[in-house]
């Protein structure tokens, strides 16, 4: 669990604090998305956790220990870190890329060797292919699948990204959110990941932050941000197609309502978006949902999908905690 | 040419010995001094600034008169020689040693941090290993800039190669002056070529190219 308590951050000759007075709980194994305009604090608050930025004001708990009284040096041993740079040690080879942390804590090298391997091939990369050679040699999607690795190597319970897929193409960002996010949740890390992109955050959060000046505006779960926005900022922020952005977080299987019908059959994996785009597309108004083995499983309707898009009131209390 | 060394090996030896031991002794100086200090100004950038200023106008001051400047302070021979040459070979070394370290990617830096590198180690580890290329370029620029300007220690009786083109002057020995002129001008290729090999090797074996 990662708890800030009232942390602000002052820096020397600012007007304001960049950070000020933030409280802010991230359950463990889950996953908290800061997002904001620039300046907005997001990235200082991320920094502040692994004290590359000393918080002026607050107390930063990390699994139960006030990291603001520790050695901050054995602290970031203790936490993954992710860069959008990616970061590698280009004078490095894989191996020794991915057994940085392993090496600075004095493991033996054998198991350092085995660790590394073993790291590789979950970020997907095939060990005895890439463990020989140097960062310059490899794609941008390959070099931020050995920056995730070597952030787990020494199994931290925590990880902080700092926009890990701004750098990467969109073709391959997509397929590295979903694989990055399934290791993230069976590995039940604790993550604090930073982004401006809000497709990004509604797709990798459990949470989502959303900061302006330094303070909180809405800290809620994807679903929440989208049906209720706190304020006008938040439903700016995220977008006046929100209501089709809450469609595409819906499974048309958890969806679909008891029944079948003719006409158009759709697998059940689609989104409730996409459910809607083949209606469209197609000029129907219903379509049966199939089932992992082709059965149906039930329909949705256009109505159906019409329901499930309308957004609720915004929070009564216009903070919107979770 | 040639046969003026064949008919003179004692005093072609000398010269050519005398000229590399003031070069040697210069560079040496230089990588003592240059590179800690280098590596020092990185950490008060409010002195590197100052620092780097005084540097570059050193470098502006043309060879001979650095040494002829030495005339008063040191006398002549060898010792003034080699501060001279050591004065000339310096802003190469720290000024590549400086710009070496402080442009070492920030996000490099910054990964090693957040990963639990001490300072210690993000200097020994990162920086320096990855300033190295730069560093060594600045090495080779000052030992062929040295043993180009040790040419001229003879003016202030250092000795060298270049005295075998003074005297040769003086007493219109055509065959001298040439090859002591020639020596002077193979040694500094020959100097060129041995640091870019070896800069070569260095760069390999710390894997920042193929």
């Amino acid at each position: 669990m990662i708890r800030l308590e009232a942390v602000s951050k002052m820096f020397p000759g600012a007007a304001r604090p960049a950070v000020d007075a933030l409280d802010l709980e991230v359950p463990s194994g889950r996953t908290c998305v800061l997002i904001g305009p620039s300046g907005c604090g997001k990235t200082t608050t991320m920094r502040m956790v692994n004290r590359l930025i000393e918080p002026s004001a607050g107390r930063i708990i990390v699994e139960g220990e006030d990291v603001t009284t520790v050695d901050p040096v054995g602290l970031r041993r203790r936490i993954g870190y992710v860069i959008q740079q990616v970061g590698l040690f280009p004078h490095m080879t894989i191996a020794d890329n991915v057994a940085a942390v392993p090496r600075l804590l004095g493991w033996p090298e054998a198991r350092i060797r085995e660790r590394s391997a073993e790291m590789l091939s979950l970020v997907g990369l095939e060990p005895g292919q890439f463990l020989s050679r140097h960062p310059r040699h490899l794609s941008g999607g390959q070099r931020q699948r050995v920056g995730v690795a070597r952030a787990l190597a020494a199994d931290p319970p925590v990880m902080l990204m700092d926009e890990p897929f701004g750098a990467i193409d969109p073709i391959v960002r997509g397929r590295l959110q979903e694989e990055f996010l399934d290791i993230l949740r069976r590995l039940k890390k604790t993550v604090i990941l930073v982004t401006h992109d809000i497709d990004e955050a509604i797709r990798m959060g459990d949470l989502v932050a959303i900061m302006r000046d330094g303070r909180l505006v809405q800290y809620d779960a994807p679903e929440r941000l989208l049906a209720a926005p706190a304020d006008g900022f938040v439903a700016d922020f995220v977008g006046a197609d929100r209501a089709l952005r809450r469609l595409s977080l819906l499974r048309a299987m958890d969806v679909a309502e008891p029944g079948e019908s003719g006409g158009l059959r759709l697998p059940g994996s689609l989104s409730a978006r996409d459910v809607l785009s083949a209606l469209l597309a197609e000029g129907r108004d219903v379509a049966t949902i199939l089932d992992g083995e082709g059965r149906a499983a039930g329909t949705l309707t256009l109505a159906a999908i019409q329901r499930l898009s309308v957004l609720d009131n915004p929070h009564p209390d216009g903070t919107g905690r979770a | 040419m040639l046969q003026w060394i064949a008919d003179n090996p004692r005093i072609f030896t000398v010269a050519l010995q005398n000229h590399l031991w003031i070069s040697a002794a210069a560079l040496a100086a230089v990588l003592a001094i240059a590179l800690p200090l280098g590596l020092a100004l990185t950490r008060r950038r409010a002195l590197a600034g100052a620092a780097i200023g005084i540097v570059n106008v050193l470098r502006t001051v043309p060879s001979l008169a650095l040494l002829v400047i030495m005339l008063p302070v040191l006398g002549t021979g060898f010792l003034p020689s080699v501060v001279a040459l050591t004065l000339y070979g310096l802003p190469a070394l720290l000024l590549n040693t400086y710009t070496g370290l402080t442009e070492v990617d920030r996000d490099i830096v910054d990964a090693a941090r957040g990963q639990g590198f001490s300072d210690r180690q993000v200097m020994t580890r990162i920086e320096i290993p990855l300033a190295l290329p730069v560093v060594f370029a600045g090495v080779r620029t000052a030992a062929v800039q040295i043993v180009s300007a040790a040419t001229l220690a003879a003016f202030i009786g250092g000795g060298g190669l270049g005295e075998l083109i003074t005297s040769g002057m003086a007493n219109f020995n055509f065959p001298q002056l040439v090859a002591g002129a020639l020596a002077v001008a193979l040694l500094a290729l020959a100097v060129e070529l041995a640091f870019a090999a070896l800069e070569w090797v260095m760069t390999r074996s710390t894997g920042l190219r193929d």
